[in-house]
């Protein structure tokens, strides 16, 4: 049997970034991926932000495929035909240091899946982990879904992505439950580069997301997204499952509603549909999180659900925890003690960074909505209608037309109501 | 553009062996709400009337795992054998 230090099991984001930052310590490490190459089988909506890859890749976005750098942030709720949004846009942010730029994951994952091997990384692809190996209950390596493919490991990195096979084996986590994960569907649709700037007010080269609530997702909780490549939009939709199998949706109807929508349909305008992709999203948060190690393993990146659903970062809680992992990894190899006291080290770490601080932070957020459906169909329709009346200009005198708008939004929700939700968003997000 | 179409721009290496099992067919028989049919984005799985029976199209899987999630007690799904599957273009 083939023995290494480390073995990571998946070669997306997370898994990468720990296998770089074991073999950069300079242990043996392999990274088993499934798919013909890493990136064949990962899927995001695509954004990558700088700082958690720089701390990987120093200077990434030298050499790195990357799509367009992201210098406008656009946040809109339908209601109808209707749309209210809001947005940030610093054109700063398209020269370093960055903030976070687009990317397609088949080629910025091969792209990473060479900066692993350049760093003394081995990659094995095409192979599906099935099962940790033990030696009485110690964890002693991988068994691979090839003839004789055992192989040996001190320390297994569990970056299997949202679908936690190996971890629920290994007793870590749990069954993934309907209410804690979301299905997203995305199409990536080609449009001439200056389509693609014009209709976005962007310079050569400068990228924009849009996330959008509401009838985005029927009221359901989920976002959806449109965000530019260099000659392409990636369109997306998720929602939670649980609430999407009682609404009777498909994610693909889903998806069509959404580019039916006239804001748009006009962006998406004469584009040809590349591909049509499906993912799952890891949305349960902090209290879903599995136990993160145990002798000889830990968990990171999605499998152990570290994403940020309400700021849509996920690839960055992904590299920052499979770089900590690689590093305790190494530590730990190099002393000679894989124990689950010594591993403990990889939860003090993730839990003392952005990556746990963050989803502790919003633990409660996931059970409020949960228990106020009503939010995302509720407010975008009186905050579409709040500022339609605002708007009109139709002789109605702007002290009326205040009434009115608190009249309107008391009929959809009661003055109790209201401040209910609010008191409950506030004990939610504080 | 119809689901099928959209299924058809996708590269798949398709396995013989189906990573896919309904571990009991009787079972679907007493599912009124089928999720199944519903929840997977590429409609692997189809209530066919003439046999009564769901049948899975596992060719067009698309890996998410949806389905193992909505009906966690009768789907048994699995990736692929290393090497097949689908494999994603852009990604």
């Amino acid at each position: 049997m083939e023995k290494f230090d480390v073995i990571v099991v998946g070669g997306g984001p997370a898994g990468l970034s720990a296998a770089i930052s074991a073999a950069k310590a300079g242990v043996r490490t392999c990274v088993i991926e499934r798919g013909d190459y890493p990136g064949t089988k990962n899927v995001m909506g695509g954004v990558l932000y700088t700082r958690s890859t720089e701390a990987v890749v120093p200077e990434f976005w030298k050499e790195a495929p990357l799509e367009r750098p992201i210098i406008e942030q656009r946040y809109g709720l339908i209601s109808g035909d209707e749309i209210l949004s809001m947005s940030y846009r610093d054109p700063a942010w398209d020269q370093p240091p960055y903030n976070a730029h687009t990317v397609l994951r088949v080629k910025f994952d091969r792209w990473l899946a060479q900066q692993a091997e350049k760093a003394g990384a081995l990659i094995i692809t095409e192979t599906v982990v099935q099962d940790l190996l033990y030696e009485g209950d110690d964890v002693v390596g991988v068994r691979t879904g090839r003839a004789e493919g055992d192989l040996g490991a001190k320390v297994v990195i569990l970056a299997e992505g949202v679908n936690n096979f190996i971890a629920q084996k290994a007793g870590l986590a749990r069954p993934l439950k309907s209410e804690n994960v979301a299905v997203a569907v995305k199409e990536v649709i080609s449009l001439p580069t200056e389509k693609i700037e014009d209709r976005f007010c962007l310079e050569p080269g400068q990228g924009a997301t849009i996330e959008l609530f509401g009838e985005s997702t029927q009221g359901m909780l989920g976002t959806a997204f449109i965000y530019t490549n260099k000659d392409s939009l990636s369109i997306g939709v998720g929602a939670l499952i649980e609430p999407l199998i009682r609404a009777k949706w498909t994610p693909n109807d889903l998806l069509d509603a959404l580019k039916a929508k006239p804001y748009v349909k006009r962006l998406l305008q004469g584009g040809e549909m590349k591909e049509y992709l499906a993912h799952m999203i890891p949305e349960g948060g902090y209290n879903a999180m599995p136990k993160l190690y145990r002798q000889g393993v830990m968990v990171v990146g999605d499998t152990a659900m570290f994403v940020n659903g309400l700021h849509r970062e996920g690839s960055n809680l992904a590299m920052a925890s499979g770089k900590i992992a690689g590093e305790v990894a190494a530590q730990a190899i190099k002393v000679g003690d894989v124990s689950e006291q010594t591993l403990n080290h990889y939860d003090d770490r993730v839990r003392d960074s952005f990556i746990i601080k963050d989803l502790h932070k919003y633990r409660k957020t996931g059970d409020f909505f949960e228990k106020n459906p009503h939010l995302f169909k509720i407010y975008p329709e009186i905050a579409s209608k709040a500022m339609k009346m605002f708007f009109t200009a139709d002789e109605t005198p702007k002290k009326e037309m205040q009434k009115q708008i608190l009249k309107m939004a008391m009929k959809k929700r009661t003055k109790r109501g209201l401040l209910s939700d609010m008191f409950g968003a506030w004990r939610a997000f504080k | 553009m119809k689901l099928d179409d959209k299924l058809y721009l996708v590269r798949f290496n398709t396995d013989k062996q189906s990573h896919i099992k309904i571990l009991d067919q009787e079972a679907c028989l007493q599912c009124e709400d089928m999720a199944c049919t519903r929840i997977c984005p590429a409609h692997v799985y189809h209530w066919d009337e003439e046999v009564k029976r769901i049948s899975v199209g596992y060719e067009g899987c698309l890996e998410c795992g949806t389905c193992r999630v909505g009906c966690p007690d009768n789907i048994e799904w699995d990736y692929p054998r290393g090497g097949f599957g689908v494999s994603w273009k852009n990604g």
